[in-house]
């Protein structure tokens, strides 16, 4: 969720200049960095001509190596954060690998990332440190023009000259320092998070994954969420299996002979069948409310029949909290979709009812670009956290296997709002279009 | 009376079948899908109709829709709804198609016999049935109802579900007098306006707590 702009004309031109201020002290830092850069680089050549060294040769480039990709890995959180993401395209690294051996060497050299690392070293280390002077060169000018003139008028010694005044001989002109100044020191400020970008995306060029690198990353994810996928099922089937078992069929199995009883008692003792009978019923009837009831946890019924749109309705119907329930979706979902987004929504709407004491809730279902966006918010006290829930993450695992998301912000004193999205297609198109109080 | 009935399982058709004629309905349709199910209730004019929700071919809510439907075109048409699972949604959606009986219940009602015909009857009568599951779902999610009694709610519950003064005292083992009493407290404690006639009652509880 984008944060919803309040601020006045004051608070934005506070975050303009702390914005500004961040990206100066960035570029500092950058200037600084470049120096571990070239030293790094230095190293990691060094280990590389030693390889041909027994055993030390290897665990050399297996130590820079670490110390390049922690640097890398700074520089990608450093990018990330003055908004252009580089994700880590290293491969995974091997099993119970040994410092130093060879199958972490080989780990090491076949990774093209490593070699790009390397590549990136010098030449980032160079762009990092330029647009870092930029930046902070400009702001420290203007700073220059606002301080030095004053003390240089206050002082009366020889100055050469400021900005568009190129020997400053008089007192007016002194004074004209000043504006020039504050106008540098502002365009100083504007400019310096551009610069931060420009050095980000050049990162990215190095640092980011190519095209197979993130092949590979993808197949690893997959290969992950299918396994939890998998293991969620197999888990799921054998909750079913053992409440089918020890649940329905154990009730079926003793109806079977109360009514045998009462067949049994019929002519000679009809008051006691008839007893048997009612009996009979009632297990029916318990036999019937189990199974309901383990039905909805598979695939509810009205999801089935109503799609999406009506089984979340009917949801919010029944929980105590009432539920504004608003749905923008020109069809009906493939069926592994609709179910995984209508536990999804199911499962966060129990944790808010559990959890969050809020008095309304609202759930917004929409479908735009291929994607399902699902909204629940809530006006609860807030404070959720992923980390402490199995819910949520049961959640994240559900959508994960169908590459969906999940983002929390749940702020203490609330509001909450869970934002999920799965990528999907419709099917069957149909129109519509409704909204509501549940 | 004349029925017609729409369930695609062969077994409970029967069965259903079998029950009414019993007590005296004359089954004159039972139709097992969708599609047949308007053009029976349109030529035969039945005084009642026991619709399954789910019928083929698509196995959703076609049942459901042609009652609806049928409402429309049959104004005032009797209509008993029956499923393997109630949602207070379909009950709203029944409820505010106007005019003449609605009933909504759950299959396994159909082992009490004798309540099942009641609520035949009463649906064709013009009346309400609804199942206490809704009902109870529907009372559980309404806090305002902490300011009656215990009693107050079974007695509510009871005729949300559709049942007549009689037919709640002879469930809850208490008067007559003593049930209209708690009726009136009831429309008192919640500001609803009070109503004789039973079934405005029953429809005025269920839009209470349906909204």
């Amino acid at each position: 969720m984008a944060p919803v702009d309040v601020a006045g004309p004051d608070e934005r031109t506070y975050e303009w200049a702390r914005r500004g201020v961040r990206a100066v002290l960035a570029g500092l830092a950058a200037i600084g960095l470049t120096l571990a850069n070239v030293a790094l680089l230095v190293v990691s050549l060094l280990a590389l001509v030693l390889v041909p060294v027994p055993l030390l040769g290897m665990a050399l480039v297996s130590w820079t190596t670490t110390l390049v990709r922690k640097r890398a890995d700074l520089e990608r959180r450093r990018a990330t954060s003055a908004g252009v993401p580089v994700p880590r395209p290293y491969q995974p690294p091997p099993q119970r690998g040994i410092a130093g051996g060879w199958r972490r060497f080989r780990w090491i050299v076949t990774d093209p990332a490593t070699w790009r690392d390397l590549a990136w070293l010098l030449p980032g280390g160079i762009v990092g440190a330029t647009l870092g002077a930029i930046s902070l060169a400009v702001p420290l000018y203007g700073i220059m023009g606002l301080t030095l003139t004053p003390l240089w008028i206050w002082l009366g010694t020889d100055w050469y000259g400021y900005g568009t005044v190129w020997s400053i001989d008089t007192f007016g002109e002194g004074l004209i320092c000043l504006p020039q100044g504050a106008a540098i020191l502002a365009g100083g400020l504007w400019v310096a998070p551009w610069l931060r970008r420009a050095d980000a995306y050049f990162a990215r060029l190095l640092l980011a994954p190519t095209k197979a690198a993130e092949l590979r990353l993808r197949v690893t994810q997959l290969t992950v969420t299918r396994a939890d996928t998998v293991d969620a099922q197999a888990a799921e089937l054998r909750r079913i299996e053992r409440d089918l078992h020890d649940g329905i069929q154990a009730r079926l199995v003793s109806l079977g002979m109360t009514i045998g009883l009462a067949d049994e008692l019929i002519d000679r003792n009809p008051a006691a069948a008839h007893e048997m009978l009612a009996e009979a019923r009632a297990a029916s009837s318990a036999a019937l409310v189990e199974l309901r009831h383990l039905v909805r946890g598979i695939h509810p019924p009205v999801l089935a029949e109503r799609g999406l749109d009506g089984a979340v309705r009917a949801l919010a119907l029944s929980l105590p909290v009432p539920i504004t329930v608003d749905v923008d979706l020109p069809g009906r979902l493939d069926t592994p979709v609709e179910s995984a987004a209508y536990f999804a929504v199911a499962e966060t709407l129990t944790n808010m009812v559990r959890h969050s004491r809020a008095h309304t809730g609202s759930v917004s279902l929409r479908h735009t670009d291929a994607t399902l966006t699902m909204v629940v918010a809530d006006d609860g006290v807030g404070g959720g956290d992923p980390a402490a829930g199995t819910g949520l993450r049961g959640i994240e695992r559900r959508l994960a296997a169908f590459d969906g998301t999940m983002a929390l912000s749940s702020p203490p004193g609330g509001p909450t709002v869970i934002t999920m999205e799965l990528p999907c297609a419709l099917s069957s198109p149909r129109t519509t279009r409704s909204s509501g109080t549940g | 009376m004349r029925v017609v009935i729409a369930e695609d399982h062969a077994l409970l058709r029967d069965g259903l079948t079998r029950i009414l004629r019993a007590y005296d309905f004359d089954v004159v349709a039972a139709v097992d899908n969708g599609p047949a199910l308007l053009p029976a209730l349109t030529t035969h004019r039945p005084q009642v109709a026991v619709i399954d929700v789910r019928l083929p071919p698509t196995f959703t809510d076609e049942g459901l829709q042609a009652a609806i439907a049928a409402r429309t075109q049959i104004p005032g048409l009797p209509i008993l709804v029956l499923s393997q699972h109630v949602e207070p949604l379909y009950a709203r959606e029944l409820l505010s198609t106007p005019h003449g009986g609605v009933g909504y219940l759950l299959k396994d009602r159909v082992s009490h016999v004798g309540e099942f015909v009641d609520a035949v009857r009463r649906v064709a009568a013009g009346g309400t049935a609804m199942d206490h599951e809704v009902i109870s779902q529907l009372l559980a999610r309404r806090e305002p109802l902490a300011v009656l009694t215990p009693r107050e709610r079974d007695v509510l519950g009871e005729m949300a579900e559709g049942r007549s003064n009689a037919a709640i005292g002879a469930k809850l083992r208490i008067t007559e007098k003593a049930v209209s009493k708690h009726i009136n407290n009831i429309f008192t404690k919640l500001d609803m306006p009070p109503s004789d006639d039973d079934n405005r009652r029953v429809l005025a509880v269920l839009a209470y707590l349906n909204a």
